[in-house]
């Protein structure tokens, strides 16, 4: 059947902010979508609240809204733009979520928009729990025995251990499981709360089951295909996206396999999606082979990105070419030319992912795994065996020393994992072992482990092995083990194979390193920028080649760069990539820290880092160079000193007198910074670091400002001057921010001009750099220089229009400022970046603001002025403020002066305000009615407290700033109360302030598209 | 640890660590693409004489079990294996005497065969007992595949009893028969007699169905079994498979011709044109049937275009180049098999 000519044109909803369980893998999926359709002739209307993605660039779409993904916002679109047709299937379960309530509020059928690849009915068939389970038990298969629970008296016919799933959340979100009665209880409890529509589903624990997935594609025609199966080394009960997986499944004999391939398509039937790809997902009893059917995404899911990139099969192009009216085997293989898409993929190689956790991040939060997702990102190893994929995934992971994941070492191995990957990890041990170096690349391992077990370095193995001529060679993933021709661009290495050739070079190369899996601190962003980076080098002239090891990413996609290799971003694969490649640079400025740490092996190597160099990086990671400039250039820094050990700190400290800022060089996303105020704090901060680490005076009631600048190594170009909603000592990456800066003095904004214009070429930048700035009293501080793409490229390019990613390319190529003769910013509207943090998922960690980053993801909102920005930032952040009701104060003494004046504003706009007695008094004292609710602490066995307040829904707002660090009393209860009932709780004043106003002056406001905004296209 | 290689006509050579019985083994080096299923893929009779590489990474990973045999023994003479994922696989091997290697490039080895074509080769266990330039000037002595009438070597001699029971009576040629295809028609309901490939029309005319199997070689010289079809074509209905389909294609005229490499996997899609739908089908098969303009196939592959069914309606009879009975692959085309018993008539 070809396209379909009665739509032309088609709403894709994006998935929004990275959370946990819901990450770039989307991006990649609504990039694939975008531009099938776009070459199919639709006009192609995106809505995502996201702006580090790519699918939100303004050529990836005819109109490119960044609106909060709620009703109201995709309606607002939807208006304005009317198109024929809305695809939910590629924006994970968010976007499914939205069209169900969209559909369900009657917008589709008001305004004649077809929902197109998965009907309501369908949705509602894979996602309701009871409606699913009569779909399989219809095809004569079982899920785990279970019962549906809408409140909590309804608990009883089935018992502990079960394992407790709400439905409509995702990675399972609020469910977990429960040994005994009374965690049975709680989960419920919770679980309830979470589904948004109070459901739950208690089942039978298969605990210890193996788990399978199995990637479905179905037709108009009733096809399906199976692109490929994906086998969980954790055994059930943990989650997928938390477990170790291997693609294809190892274990499954034929008939074992094709009983669930039987099953997947009897189940995708009987469901009925018609066009496109589902995930389901099954548990197999290892000693008597009895199946359940865990569960199915009706839609495109982390998985179906991760089975991508395992087999080079882009189900979802597929997907979206599906949903316009194509069949499988009218839509031709990309990596093959030849063969359609109803060839099912086989592989020559195995692929293993390993989930990247932060827990470290967290402190006091439950490090076990369960069916609750955790991870932050994943890694993904290609190599012809098992194990050699294994240690590739395993290393790719860029563990932090000392950090607390599982399987932190090769011997780690979690329970219940099946002998036979056990044998494999044995035999992959006694290859090492042999003495035999060819048997230990072979199996997998790198040259440091080689070194390691056999008492040498890795720098020794190296040399022995080029005296052998042992060197990788590069195999092509083409989707058919080689059975049809491919041109694929696709490669991974191995050992002691035969080479598939390079093409001739016609022109000049570069290597882009990206940034490895997604972990707090270095996300998306980063892949963003390498993708520019890619696509400007390719427009440059250049053959642009990307090394990284992450699935979920569009740089990944085999569709992005002229070569991609699979591989972990560590000095020996990457070398030997530039060994084969021999490019004329390599770029290391986008990809954030992991690039920059490769560097210096890189230009060791003789090769040539393009643009900015590495000296400018010591320049600015050293505090001793770095102090030194700024004295020479006459630029004011906080006072410093660097030092070693918790004495060397002490002395410091009392020097620069408190409080003062930890923190440890050539990290990111503030990893262990702290904020120290006394001896005491300090000696704790410090036992959390080693090395050389600055102490520097910590700047109090100071605005922070966030500038992006352009350096051609003379010129400066400033494109964005941001100010953070939050006072310095919230990391950057968590705080709210404005563009342009919204209360700098012209004084102010012309120094930190002035400061940014001399710092960037002493530095000899060429290309990006980010410049942190605080401004306290008038006087103005520089905090931090980093000669690299910052967190912040995407929203201040998406803010003021102009793409800082490909200047600064063209930079680094040898253009100067002069030649790029870019536009002054001068956007026509306000934006505000709001961060996303994922405290939910880790009950136990304090969730408040500080010097350490541990959001996950963030939002991006527009409008004519700050108040509606701000508040429509909250909103796609998932807190959306409230308009009235019940406010509950309480704040430090510092903050008591300052609460005042936001509680009579919030007073004035009709809220209740609800106060512990210390706040209470303080209000009371400036004349406002308050009413008091006992701390935790100090209430009486049946007094009503605050924590009960809240989790009884009695209040709309929480404002609680923490009373100094390690204190775990009332504070802390009252934000994880806060955070169990899902009700805003914003704990630095400086947020509280602006949100007031926004809720006081926000305005409704018609959506403008990103087009619109930045003035090109119409 | 011992060394082994292959080495290809051609003169290529790659080396292995052998994992089961020593020995030359010479045939035809051929790959299939399945990722599971090597010990029904090595008990298919169908790859007599050859030397069978595995796409797939890992083989061996799950053991052996009788359950899963094609047939009573290996047929394949030599396996070549990236890595072996098992012991109780090679053990197995090794006590057939099955010459086989791991640690094997074999995508090198496959990237080979797809572009010179299936050749003649030999799989040596230890490359200390035979040097690799005088083994290959032993492969280039060896008959090529082509013209090899195999099916007297894999074919049971005796007609037996498969199963007793069933609403009609179906008998099996046994060019080389799988057990599935005899386990998928007793499934369906059929009685299953099993002839060997030398019988005679009048010996099947009797049956409600006669199903023509797969087998090995190179169909061309069956003339005998051709002629026999031929003779039985018009009487009961007859459904062919693989070997048996170009059989039944020599016996109504078509042309057979050898494939470069063949198709040897379980990944392979087909069209269906009476429905437009597309099929996932087990397949290894090294010839095909020519395309004729006198008679639509009812199954194309959407791999290369070659013809993968044909209907004789005016002979009551029809058949399908790729696995309906699966073991291994999909089980996407088991209806083809339960359609055709279901439509038969008990006489």
């Amino acid at each position: 059947m070809p396209r379909r000519t009665d739509i032309e044109s088609i709403c894709l909803i994006g998935s929004g902010p990275i959370v946990i369980g819901q990450a770039c893998e989307f991006d990649y999926s609504g990039c694939q979508a975008l531009k099938v359709l776009r070459e199919d002739g639709f006009r192609t209307i995106v809505v995502n609240s996201n702006p580090a993605t790519i699918m939100t660039d303004p050529g990836f779409a005819d109109r490119t809204y960044i609106e909060p993904l709620d009703v109201a916002g995709v309606t607002d679109v939807l208006r304005r733009e009317r198109p024929d047709a809305l695809l939910p299937t590629l924006g994970g379960q968010t976007a499914l979520n939205l069209a169900i309530e969209l559909a369900e509020s009657g917008v589709l059928d008001e305004l004649g928009v077809e929902l197109i690849g998965a009907r309501v009915d369908v949705i509602r068939r894979a996602e309701d729990r009871s409606l699913f389970r009569d779909a399989v038990e219809s095809c004569g298969l079982r899920t785990p025995r279970s019962q549906i629970v809408t409140s909590i008296d309804q608990l009883g016919p089935i018992p502990a251990p079960a394992v407790v799933r709400p439905a409509f959340t995702l990675g399972g979100h609020g469910g977990g499981f429960a040994e005994t009665e009374g965690e049975l209880r709680a989960i419920v409890e919770r679980g309830l709360r979470e589904s948004p529509i109070t459901q739950v589903l208690v089942e039978e624990s298969i605990r210890g089951w193996d788990e399978f997935e199995l990637e479905v594609i179905r037709d108009l025609n009733d096809n399906v295909v199976i692109v490929c199966s994906i086998e969980n080394l954790d055994p059930m009960g943990v989650h997928t996206g938390d477990s170790v997986t291997v693609a294809p499944q190892m274990t499954l004999s034929d008939e074992a396999y094709q009983e669930l391939r039987d099953a997947s398509v009897a189940i995708i039937r009987a469901v009925g999606v018609e066009t496109g790809g589902s995930n389901i997902q099954f548990a197999r009893n290892r000693d008597t082979g009895e199946v359940r059917v865990i569960e199915m995404n009706p839609r495109v899911s982390r998985s179906s990105a991760l089975a991508s990139k395992a087999t080079g099969y882009p189900i979802a192009k597929g997907a979206a070419k599906l949903a316009v009216g194509y069949t499988l085997d009218e839509i031709p293989n990309d990596l093959t030319k030849t063969t359609p898409a109803s060839f099912e993929p086989t592989l020559d190689y195995v692929v293993v992912k390993f989930p990247r956790f932060a827990f470290e991040k967290f402190p006091g939060a439950d490090t076990t795994l369960g069916t609750q997702m955790k991870s932050v990102g994943e890694a993904m190893g290609i190599g012809r065996t098992f194990t050699e994929a294994f240690l590739k995934g395993f290393g790719s992971r860029e563990l932090d020393p000392g950090s607390a994941t599982p399987w932190a070492t090769f011997d780690d191995i979690p329970d219940g994992v099946h002998p036979w990957f056990k044998e494999q990890l044995a035999h992959a041990r006694r290859e090492l072992a042999s003495l035999d170096i060819l048997r230990a690349k072979r199996a997998g391992w790198g040259d440091d482990s080689i070194g390691a077990a056999w008492g040498t370095s890795g720098d020794d193995v190296r040399r022995a092995r080029y005296a052998r001529g042992i060197k990788p060679s590069y195999r092509r993933v083409d989707s058919c083990a080689g059975e049809v021709e491919a041109s694929s661009n696709y490669y991974y290495s191995t050992w002691g194979e035969e080479d598939e050739a390079l093409p001739p070079a016609t022109k000049p190369r570069v290597v882009i390193i990206g940034s490895g899996p997604n972990r707090i601190g270095q996300g998306i962003e980063f892949d963003y920028c390498c993708v520019h980076a890619v696509q400007t080098f390719r427009a440059l002239g250049y053959e642009a080649v990307m090394i990284n090891c992450n699935p979920e990413t569009v740089s990944t996609d085999y569709d992005t760069s002229d070569r991609l290799y699979f591989e972990p971003l560590s000095p020996e694969e990457v070398l030997a990539v530039l060994d084969r490649e021999q490019p004329e640079g390599v770029v290391t400025q986008f990809g954030g820290q992991t690039p920059l740490r490769l560097a210096r092996h890189i230009e060791a190597a003789g090769y040539q880092i393009m643009g900015t160099p590495l000296t400018a990086i010591d320049l600015a990671e050293d505090r001793e160079l770095f102090g030194a400039l700024a004295d020479e250039l006459g630029i004011r820094c906080p006072p410093w000193s660097t030092v070693e050990g918790v004495e060397e700190a002490i002395a410091a400290a009392a020097e620069i007198g408190y409080p003062v800022l930890v923190r440890p060089s050539y990290v990111l996303g503030g990893r262990a910074m702290r904020v120290c105020y006394d001896d005491a704090q300090l000696r704790k901060a410090m036992s959390a670091v080693s090395g050389s680490v600055l102490v520097d005076r910590f700047v109090e009631n100071a605005v922070e400002i966030d500038v992006d600048a352009l350096c051609d190594g003379e010129e400066v170009f400033i494109a964005a001057v941001m100010q953070h909603v939050e006072e310095a000592g919230v990391h950057s990456g968590d705080s709210s921010c404005v563009l342009p800066a919204q209360s700098l003095t012209l004084a102010n904004a012309l120094e930190v001009e002035h400061i940014v214009k001399r710092l960037a070429p002493a530095l000899g930048v060429v290309g990006l750099v980010n410049i942190q700035l605080a401004i306290a009293d008038s006087t103005v501080y520089v905090l931090e220089a980093n000669p690299r793409a910052s967190r912040t490229v995407p929203f201040a390019s998406k803010a003021i229009g102009i793409n800082l990613v490909e200047a600064a390319c063209k930079l680094a190529a040898g253009k100067t400022l002069r030649d790029l003769d870019l536009p002054t910013p001068r956007p026509i509207q306000v934006s505000v970046k709001a961060a996303v943090l994922p405290f939910a998922r880790f009950p136990g960690a304090d969730p408040v603001l500080g010097p350490e980053m541990r959001s996950t993801g963030e939002v991006m909102a527009s409008a004519s002025d700050l108040p509606t920005a701000f508040a429509k930032a909250e909103r796609a952040a998932g807190r959306p403020l409230p308009a009235t009701g019940t406010a509950f104060l309480s704040v430090n003494d510092n903050d008591k002066p300052s609460v005042v004046s936001i509680a009579a504003a919030l007073a004035g706009l009709g809220f209740e305000i609800v106060a512990t007695d210390g706040t209470a008094r303080t209000l009371r004292a400036a004349g406002l009615e308050v009413g008091e609710v006992a701390k935790v602490a100090d209430a009486a066995a049946d007094e009503q407290t605050v924590v009960d307040l809240i989790a009884d829904g009695r209040c709309d707002l929480i404002i609680n700033t923490p009373q100094g660090s390690g204190a775990r009393a009332d504070g802390y209860r009252i934000r994880e109360a806060a955070l169990g009932a899902r009700v805003p709780c914003i704990t630095t004043i400086s947020g509280a302030a602006a949100a007031v106003h926004a809720i006081a002056n926000a305005r409704a406001e018609t959506a403008l598209s990103l087009q619109e905004r930045i003035g090109i296209g119409a | 640890m011992t060394v082994g290689y292959i080495a290809l006509e051609d003169g290529t050579v790659i080396s292995g660590r052998s994992v089961a019985a020593p020995g030359v083994a010479f045939g035809e080096a051929v790959f299939t693409t399945a990722m599971t299923g090597y010990q029904e893929t090595v008990t298919d009779p169908s790859f007599a004489g050859q030397l069978v590489t595995f796409t797939a990474p890992m083989v061996g990973n799950y053991g052996v079990d009788d359950a899963r045999l094609e047939s009573a023994q290996p047929w394949v003479k030599g396996v070549l294996m990236r890595r072996c994922g098992g012991a109780a696989w090679a053990t197995w091997l090794a006590s057939h005497g099955i010459v086989a290697l791991e640690e094997v490039d074999t995508r090198m080895l496959v990237l080979r065969i797809r572009e010179a074509g299936a050749m003649r080769a030999a799989v040596v266990g230890d490359e200390s007992e035979l040097d690799a330039a005088a083994a290959i000037e032993l492969i280039r002595q060896q008959p090529a595949m082509e013209g090899q009438a195999l099916v007297s070597s894999v074919s049971s001699v005796e007609p037996t009893r498969f199963n007793e029971e069933g609403r009609v009576r179906v008998a099996v040629v046994d060019y080389g028969a799988k057990a599935s295809i005899m386990r998928r028609l007793k499934r369906s309901g059929a009685a299953v007699t099993v002839y060997p490939h030398a019988a005679s029309a009048d010996d099947l005319a009797g049956y409600d169905g006669v199903l023509l199997s797969n087998g090995p070689g190179d169909p061309g010289p069956l003339v005998d079994e051709v002629a026999a079809i031929a003779d039985l074509v018009g009487r009961p209905s007859v459904l062919g498979i693989c070997l048996g389909h170009q059989l039944l294609g020599l016996a109504t005229g078509h042309s057979t011709y050898k494939l470069p490499f063949g198709h040897r996997g379980a990944n392979h899609p087909v069209l269906e044109r009476a429905t437009g739908r597309v099929l996932v089908t087990s397949q290894n098969h090294g010839f095909a049937v020519a395309a004729t303009d006198e008679r639509e196939a009812t199954y194309v592959s959407l791999y290369d275009g070659t013809v993968e069914g044909f209907d004789y309606p005016e002979l009551n009879a029809r058949s399908v180049q790729f696995h309906p009975e699966a073991g291994p692959g999909t089980h996407d085309a088991w209806p083809i098999l339960e359609r055709w018993v279901e439509g038969l008539q008990p006489a």
